[in-house]
């Protein structure tokens, strides 16, 4: 099912539409907000600047340090008095970055994540638990309003307490799981260990995941493991949390809802606007958003944005999972290394854990990067010839796959920390 | 029956691991009975036999553990001179191939025995038949 007619507007309707938005939203921000009035005088435009889609380009980015410096609600273009709701994200230092949503912004969000979740297959007949953890984070609410805009029955158990989610996923007869996929294969473990079959003793059919970034293999290995198909979206915070894009049946890419959001991939360290195609950082810029629309957002996401002929009828330009993180990228030796090219060798090794950490260490002038991987049964042996010849065969693939040799060391289970469901993957002592 | 069972334990290679092991059994009532640690800089394998193996399984799963158990063969080594020598050299001769052994000493025989761990467990039960090595019970460990 297509939620909205907007996703399958041919691309020239789609690009006036786009530009009329755009025309609008920089003239409002201008009008509205002092931080964009000053950025865009600086660089010597006017909203009247933007005649044509390409003029985006002229816009000077926004950042999360624009948030920070901004703190809590100078970005607002709305008086306090209309917005409804505010979110926030857990700034790893300092403050939190605040977000904000008027009346408008919330229904319009519902509609968004709707778009998705029909785009899985989900109807009104499913039965969904919501595993995001609730509050500030985006996640939980969302998805929760997007699933009651479908009319989909909404278990909102929130993270955590393991057995119980699974406990209520088989008592209540769960048809779709949301979370993040680190959490998911946690649950995945939890049902292992309490003995339930998800094939022979839950009716659990799809699932929804996102908020943090997974791999194709650790997508093979949920769908295995729990008897669903698994569908990725995409969104943040800053510029409206998830319901930025999400995948169709056609599992190839993620279709960005380009009527509410302009994407443009720029080079990480440079800024250059790189053509579609081409691997580099997302920066997005709001269209519709009252409350806090952003313009050339830089996102921090690295992947790639291109057009193809779907299957599914939409006609929106797609994103792909992102590969990671500009915050996460390592430079190790002089390569560029992201925590998810380590997670696509480990998954791709029968009986690997997909827990991992990686620590990442200077000795002498030389960078040093090893790689914990949790243990589990399937990959234990009583003869350390054997065990060793795993250690060495993890070893040569991250080699290859990375092009730099690491260290591989097998932890004890339960060795990596994980909070709120999200596993921290890198332990960078080089900064420490 | 001759086959028996052998648990083996991942450690990480940091203090108090191998205590940790050792003191879960021991809270339960589990005799270790014989015992060989392999390891590297990063980790060992502890692999031991018990007097009660499934017990002893079972604690070790429940306290998040990673488990495993297997089928040794344990024979008792002739107690003469070149004992263990000859035992060997039988053993090498039916061409079988020995992951790891290690051994017990029986104080209320006074007899040592040898654990080993085969490659392929029914192929040497057979060939160890036949040349007449006497293979000691599943329940040798459990009374002792
Ligand atoms: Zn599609």
């Amino acid at each position: 099912m297509i939620w909205d007619k907007n996703e399958t507007l041919p691309e020239e309707e789609n690009k006036q539409l786009q530009l009329d938005k755009l025309q609008y939203i920089v003239d409002y921000v201008y009008k509205r907000v002092p931080f964009y009035k000053k950025k865009l005088d600086k660089a010597g435009l006017k909203p009247s600047s933007i005649k044509t889609l390409n003029d985006l380009r002229l816009i000077p980015f926004t950042t999360k340090d624009d948030f920070r410096v901004n703190y809590p609600f100078g970005l607002f273009a709305v008086p306090l008095k209309q917005v409804v709701r505010i979110h926030s994200s857990s700034g790893t230092t300092g403050k939190p970055i605040v977000v904000g949503y008027t009346q408008r912004d919330v229904e319009v969000w519902k509609n968004l994540v709707a778009r998705f979740i029909v785009a899985g297959g989900v109807t009104a007949e499913d039965i969904a638990q919501v595993s995001f953890g609730y509050g500030l984070f985006t996640g939980g609410f969302g998805l929760h309003y997007g699933l009651e805009k479908v009319g989909v029955t909404v278990i909102p158990i929130s993270s955590g307490n393991t057995k119980r989610q699974v406990m209520l996923m088989k008592d209540y007869g769960v048809t779709v799981l949301i979370g993040t996929p680190s959490y998911v294969l946690h649950i995945a473990d939890v049902m292992k260990n309490e003995g339930i079959n998800p094939k022979r003793d839950l009716k659990l059919r799809v699932g929804l995941f996102g908020a943090e970034p997974w791999t194709e293999n650790m997508r093979k290995r949920i769908e295995i493991e729990l008897n669903i198909k698994a569908y990725d979206n995409y969104g943040l915070s800053e510029v409206i949390g998830p319901g930025v894009a999400g995948e169709c049946s056609a599992q190839h890419g993620m279709h960005i809802f380009e009527d509410h959001f302009i994407a443009e991939i720029v080079d990480p360290k440079t800024g250059e606007l790189l053509p579609e195609g081409e691997c580099g950082e997302l920066v997005l810029t709001t269209l519709t958003k009252e409350a806090l629309p952003v313009l050339r957002y830089r996102t921090g996401d690295i992947t790639r944005i291109y057009r193809e002929k779907c299957s599914c009828g939409r006609t929106t330009i797609k994103m792909d999972k992102p590969i990671g993180r500009t915050d996460d990228m390592l430079i190790i030796r002089g390569v560029n290394i992201f925590p998810s090219q380590v997670e696509e060798v480990l998954c791709s090794i029968e009986g690997v854990s997909p827990h991992y950490q990686i620590v990442v260490d200077r000795e002498g002038a030389m960078d040093v990067m090893e790689i914990w991987v949790e243990m589990t049964e399937k990959m234990f042996f009583d003869e350390m010839r054997k065990q060793r010849l795993l250690v060495e065969r993890i070893r040569d693939e991250l080699r290859s796959a990375l092009g730099i040799s690491v260290g591989v060391k097998l932890v004890e289970p339960g060795t990596v920390k994980r909070s709120e469901g999200k596993a921290k993957r890198v332990i960078d002592k080089r900064r420490i | 029956m001759c086959r028996i069972a052998q648990l083996s334990v991942f450690i990480e290679n940091k203090k108090g691991r191998f205590a940790h092991v050792v003191q879960l059994l021991g809270e339960k009532d589990v005799n270790i009975r014989a015992m060989s640690l392999a390891d590297t800089v990063d980790f060992g394998i502890l692999r031991f036999v018990v007097d009660k193996p499934d017990v002893a399984y079972s604690i070790l799963k429940e306290n998040g553990l990673i488990v495993r158990k297997d089928e040794v063969l344990a024979m008792e080594v002739e107690d003469k001179p070149g004992g263990l020598a000859k035992l060997l050299q039988s053993i090498t001769k039916q061409d079988l191939s020995v992951e790891y052994m290690y051994t017990f000493n029986n104080v209320l025989s006074g007899k040592a025995v040898m654990i080993f761990r085969f490659e392929d467990t029914v192929e040497a039960i057979e060939r160890l038949k036949e040349i007449g090595v006497g293979l000691l019970p599943s329940d040798y460990f459990w009374g002792i």
